[in-house]
């Protein structure tokens, strides 16, 4: 197939193709943090983290639309007051859901996974009722839509290199959070012994409670950065859900560096497959490979332990 | 609840009665009391149909709910306000129509139960509804078996004709033929460029552009890629495009991943203005969520747009906005949609009767002069004779019709040479 | 020596009144139609089944049941849709004799693996076989690695996404999104017909009381009381020398099997399979019939699949736009509430009752019905 092409042509090709694919690596790992935290750290498999992710995006829609009817003036920069309003909105939801559901739950975490998907569908509903069952279209201000000229054949997109930069500012955010700080600490004292972190005097509900929003109030950002390139309605949360978990799972849950490790594999993989076969079978041929990976290395890439 | 099983039990009775004696013609054998007050209903409703004298009942079959409650709402509502206006204008065979609305939820099996319920429980003299192929697919062996009447409002793959479906949209080749034809003779296109959604009806459609710009335009399709239902990473396809360099690029990419799908087109430079792209996917209704900014351009081949500037168009797109609010927009289907009540009505008064084998049988030739797209004709074959029209896209989610096809197109589910 | 006879008695009086619901009172009180949506419905009861026996008593959550479901669907609808595409049927095809959608995507003759559906002996086989196969390679690859719990979950989803897609995207050989429709006839019986509907709902119900007597046996059986041991301490079943994997795979592999056969009785009441049964969505709400109903009895989970149904197909008829807040409701109150579902409230609040109505000795209540301790997947590190 690439015979009829130059040289400078398969060079920027590649190039592009490279740039594709490290723009779904960003979209994975923006998608996968919130839930390393939540699953790798507390093991809560929080089936509404989709949900959690379009909230964000309908806050950054609603955002939008009030610069636009009150500060238009001010548009230009509304986007990064919408990324703030996103992580309140979804992180205070996170910590209602984790007071009222989770907390009762922490002894079954297959149970967890049932009463989230519950709750899914309740915010699903809940969206279609208040937005309306139509996708919404956040407009962007001018300076984001377009792409930079590199040479006649490259063009790098300003979105994907802001989703990016976003991506590397919050991995390095919550790398900090989780390994640097106090609080990061205590999480990690939670996770390994809850009981004797107790003792020593963390309060561990606290720390639940705030490690959950944490992992919401992310995923409320990612659905933000979505609004850039994907689409907002109801149910666009459920189409996330599954990449999700596996990057986070193929990853080695415990791990932030084996989240990011497997959302560059995974992404890699998958723009490289798409360039040779359609887009359907190589979104199968990554999941069966990674599904394949993880029958036969469990504990995936990056793993403390060896689990059950 | 009660009411309903009671009435289930007597279809039931009913039903066994009717197979014991399927031999007699229907005409003779229904023991229906006939009212003496209301000869009518008797004479125009023989087969036991919900209609009363003052009554007729009807059943609208969408999805309210689910993925699909996004593209399936419009046609609800052109739906209803057809229906209200018929009701306003004095009703069929001076009846007035009265809506069952039954959830399908956006799944197929759902979808075909209901239509049963309709059918079997309700007895509904005419079905408005379904929308994707999967959802009709599921409905149409249940239509035929209970011989019901179903209006269908999108435009389709074609490949079907029933006697119990009339197809309100345009099938496949009387949608794309006029205008690839169009893009080839405007825009001196030799090089297509197909990317659509993973079904059934971006594969027969796009197998339908493939052989006409092969063996009638003499050009070349230069990529033809598929994304399951609901992708949002299109990078690698946009790539690809700007590898091969297409004088067109020709989608049909469906529901929210068209919203991705050209937002990043847009990010990677491909220029909507200077590079041909011909959609026959995205109405009005679609561009709500891309965003005019994003898709300003691109052209669209379908039957209708919100735009068109006829008298009937100027009547029904103030109705449909006082009825729906301000903000609602037509596209395609929903007008299509629209269409479905005014012909089952149109149908009826000319039968004189609301049964579904006199209704059938009596669809051909049916005129429906009001339509909001100009005029309409139903065909032997229970599609619509309509024009095709190509609309460029502009910054305010409108089109701008640019072109029209000068006469009626005819409808070809099963084209000769395109299968 | 009671604990190993095959039902005890509080089951079997369950069990006969179970009978005498489906077989009895509900052909007499419901039209042909009703009748027709409880066959549907019933086909989730063998997944729901399938569940009790690897979740309940085993622990294995497996969020993967509707690609078992499918699969068996599929293998029957691929019979039924050979038989529906004779050459008179279909002669306005291009290549006649070919199920319609192969025409639509220009495949000219029938694929090989398609060519053996010609034989219902074999479909028969298959639709046991093939998914008891692909459970056993699946659960082989995981149990014998020691993968439990959440992970196990999250990969049979994956499985789940991975057939969706494939089944969608292979069109020319599955139906793709429209699925496999329009099934006439078996062995030249018409299947669609009122008469035949109340046929098949018998036969349907008739296996269902198979399936339950193989649940019941495996319950009673030593087997089953290493099943429960694996699962409340897996680790000292391991250590006491028995091979915790091949028991997983055991139950996996009948889970599939139950789902399979549900899947096959789906494709000949409702005449069609389509690719929505195979997904992520559908697999979890068969978990949560099980949920609901009890993941530890069998009879619970019948009769929460039928509640559910019910409710789901009852309330979106009158209030489409709100079912889904009452649904999402139904499940958490039941997660939170009542973690042994709709028959751990009947043994811990209601059978008690009834037992104190009746006699004044005081007795062991309930047993049988559902054990005690909340189970969940994993046990606790």
């Amino acid at each position: 197939m690439f015979g009829d092409y130059s040289i400078g042509d398969l060079g920027s090709i590649f190039v592009m193709q490279g740039f594709a694919g490290l723009i779904l690596f960003s979209v994975y790992v923006l998608m996968a943090l919130g839930l390393a935290i939540i699953f790798g750290q507390m093991g809560v498999i929080n089936m509404a983290h989709g949900e959690f992710m379009i909230l964000g995006a309908y806050v950054t829609w609603m955002t939008s639309n009030f610069f636009q009817a009150y500060l238009p003036g001010l548009f230009a920069g509304y986007f990064f007051l919408a990324m703030i309003l996103a992580f309140i909105a979804s992180g205070a939801l996170g910590m209602l859901v984790e007071w009222a559901l989770i907390r009762h739950l922490y002894k079954r975490p297959l149970d967890t996974l049932l009463a989230t998907w519950g709750l899914s569908l309740i915010l699903q509903q809940a969206y279609r009722s208040i937005f309306g069952a139509r996708e919404v279209g956040v407009e962007l201000p001018q300076w984001m839509l377009g792409s930079l000229h590199v040479s006649d054949s490259i063009e790098v997109p300003i979105n994907g290199i802001f989703v990016m930069a976003l991506t590397v500012l919050i991995t390095i955010a919550v790398a900090y959070v989780m390994y640097l700080s106090r609080w990061g600490r205590q999480v990690r004292a939670v996770v390994q012994n809850r009981i004797m972190a107790g003792a020593v005097g963390i309060n561990t509900e606290k720390v639940d409670r705030y490690t959950f929003a944490l992992g919401c109030g992310i995923a409320g950002v990612a659905g933000s950065a979505f609004t850039m390139i994907g689409s907002t309605g109801p149910t666009s949360g459920q189409l996330y859900i599954v990449d999700t978990f596996l990057v986070v799972v193929f990853g080695g849950a415990a791990s932030l560096l084996g989240t990011i490790a497997s959302a560059f594999s995974i992404s890699q993989t998958q723009s490289t497959l798409e360039f040779f076969l359609s887009g359907s079978m190589a979104k199968v041929l990554t999941l069966l490979a990674v599904v394949g990976i993880l029958m036969l290395r469990p504990q995936g890439l990056f793993a403390l332990k060896v689990r059950k | 609840m009660s009411d309903d099983k009671k009435q289930g039990l007597q279809s039931a009775f009913r039903r066994k009665l009717l197979m014991g004696m399927a031999a007699i013609p229907a005409l003779t054998m229904l023991p229906r009391p006939s009212f003496a007050e209301a000869p009518a209903t008797s004479a125009i409703n023989t087969t036991g149909l919900a209609v009363t004298d003052t009554e007729v009942t009807v059943g609208i079959l969408h999805s309210a709910t689910g993925t699909m409650a996004i593209s399936e709402t419009g046609s609800i509502e052109s739906e209803k306000l057809a229906i209200a206006q018929i009701n306003e204008a004095g009703g069929v065979l001076g009846r007035k129509i009265k809506i069952i609305q039954e959830d399908g939820a956006s799944d197929w099996p759902t979808f075909a139960e209901k239509a049963k319920k309709l059918l079997v429980n309700d007895k509904v003299a005419a079905i408005m509804g379904c929308w994707t192929s999967a959802s009709r697919k599921a409905v149409l062996p249940v239509v035929e078996q209970y011989n019901g009447m179903l209006y269908y409002p999108t435009f389709y793959e074609g490949l079907e004709q029933s006697k119990n479906v009339i197809y309100t949209g345009q099938e496949a080749t009387q949608q794309i033929l006029a205008g690839l034809n169009w893009v080839a003779k405007e825009k001196g296109a030799k090089s297509f460029f197909f990317v659509g959604s993973d079904y059934i009806w971006p594969r027969t459609s796009n197998k339908i552009a493939r052989k006409h710009v092969e063996n009638v335009l003499k050009g070349k399709v230069v990529g033809e890629e598929y994304y399951p239902l609901g992708n949002t990473q299109f990078n690698s396809v946009i790539n690809k495009i700007k590898l091969t360099k297409p004088d067109v690029i020709f989608t049909d990419v469906v529901g929210g991943s068209n919203v991705a799908f050209y937002k990043q087109l847009k990010a990677a430079g491909i220029d909507l203005s200077k590079q041909t792209l011909l959609t026959i996917s995205v109405t009005e209704d679609e561009i709500d969520g891309i965003g005019g900014e994003n898709i300003a351009g691109a052209y669209a081949c379908m039957k209708y747009f919100q735009s068109l500037d006829n008298p009937n168009n100027k009547l029904f797109v103030p109705a449909f906005k006082k009825m729906w609010g301000e903000k609602t927009v037509i596209g395609d289907v929903t007008q299509a949609a629209y269409l479905g009540p005014w012909l089952w009505k149109l149908t009826a008064e000319k039968a004189g009767s609301f049964d579904v084998d006199k209704i059938a049988a009596a669809s051909p030739g049916i005129e429906f002069k009001g339509a909001p797209e100009g005029y309409v004709r139903i065909h032997e074959n229970h599609h619509l004779w309509s024009k095709t029209r190509v609309g460029r896209a502009k910054l305010d989610g409108q089109f701008e019709l640019v072109f029209e096809t000068a006469d009626l197109v005819e409808p070809d589910p099963f084209p000769k040479g395109y299968q | 020596m009671t604990e190993n006879r095959f039902v005890n008695r509080s089951e079997l009086i369950g069990i006969l009144l179970l009978a005498a619901f489906l077989v009895v009172i509900l052909p007499l009180c419901l039209d042909v139609f009703r009748l027709n949506l409880v066959a549907k419905y019933l086909t989730y009861a063998f997944v729901a089944l399938g569940l009790v026996v690897c979740w309940g008593y085993c622990g294995i959550l497996s969020l993967g049941q509707g690609v078992f479901f499918g699969l068996g669907g599929y293998c029957m609808a691929m019979f039924l849709k050979l038989e529906a595409s004779s050459v008179e049927n279909t002669k306005i095809q291009s290549t006649p004799g070919i199920p319609d959608f192969m025409d639509w995507n220009q495949i000219t003759a029938l694929p090989a693996f398609w060519q053996p559906f010609h034989s219902l002996t074999f479909t028969v086989f298959a639709i046991i076989l093939v998914p008891g196969l692909f459970a056993f390679i699946i659960g082989a690859a995981m149990f014998k690695r020691r993968v439990g719990g959440t992970y196990f979950a999250i990969i049979t989803q994956a499985v789940a996404a991975i057939l969706t897609i494939l089944i969608v995207g292979q069109q020319g050989y599955t139906g793709g999104i429209n699925g496999m429709t329009d099934l006439r006839t078996l062995k030249g019986w018409d299947i669609r017909p009122d008469h035949a509907k109340i046929v098949l709902y018998f036969f349907e119900v008739g296996l269902l009381f198979v399936c339950i007597f193989i649940a019941q046996f495996i319950r009673h059986s030593k087997l089953g009381r290493i099943l429960v041991a694996m699962r409340e301490k897996e680790d000292r079943v391991r250590f006491s020398g028995y091979s915790v994997a091949n028991f997983k795979i055991f139950a996996f592999c009948v889970a599939a099997m139950f789902a399979a056969v549900g899947g096959a009785m789906f494709a000949l009441n409702v005449g069609f399979m389509s690719p929505s049964f195979v997904g992520i969505v559908p697999s979890i709400e068969m978990v949560i019939y099980t949920a609901v109903g009890g993941r530890l009895s069998i009879l619970g989970a019948i009769c929460g699949t039928l509640l559910v149904n019910f409710a789901k197909t009852s309330l979106s008829e009158s209030f489409p736009e709100l079912w889904l807040f009452g649904l999402g409701g139904l499940f958490i109150t039941v997660v939170l509430a009542f973690p042994n579902g709709l028959a751990g409230i009947w043994t811990d609040y209601v059978a008690p009752r009834i037992a104190g109505l009746f006699t004044s000795r005081k007795s062991k209540s309930g047993d049988g019905w559902a054990e005690k301790p909340v189970a969940d997947g994993a046990p606790a590190e």
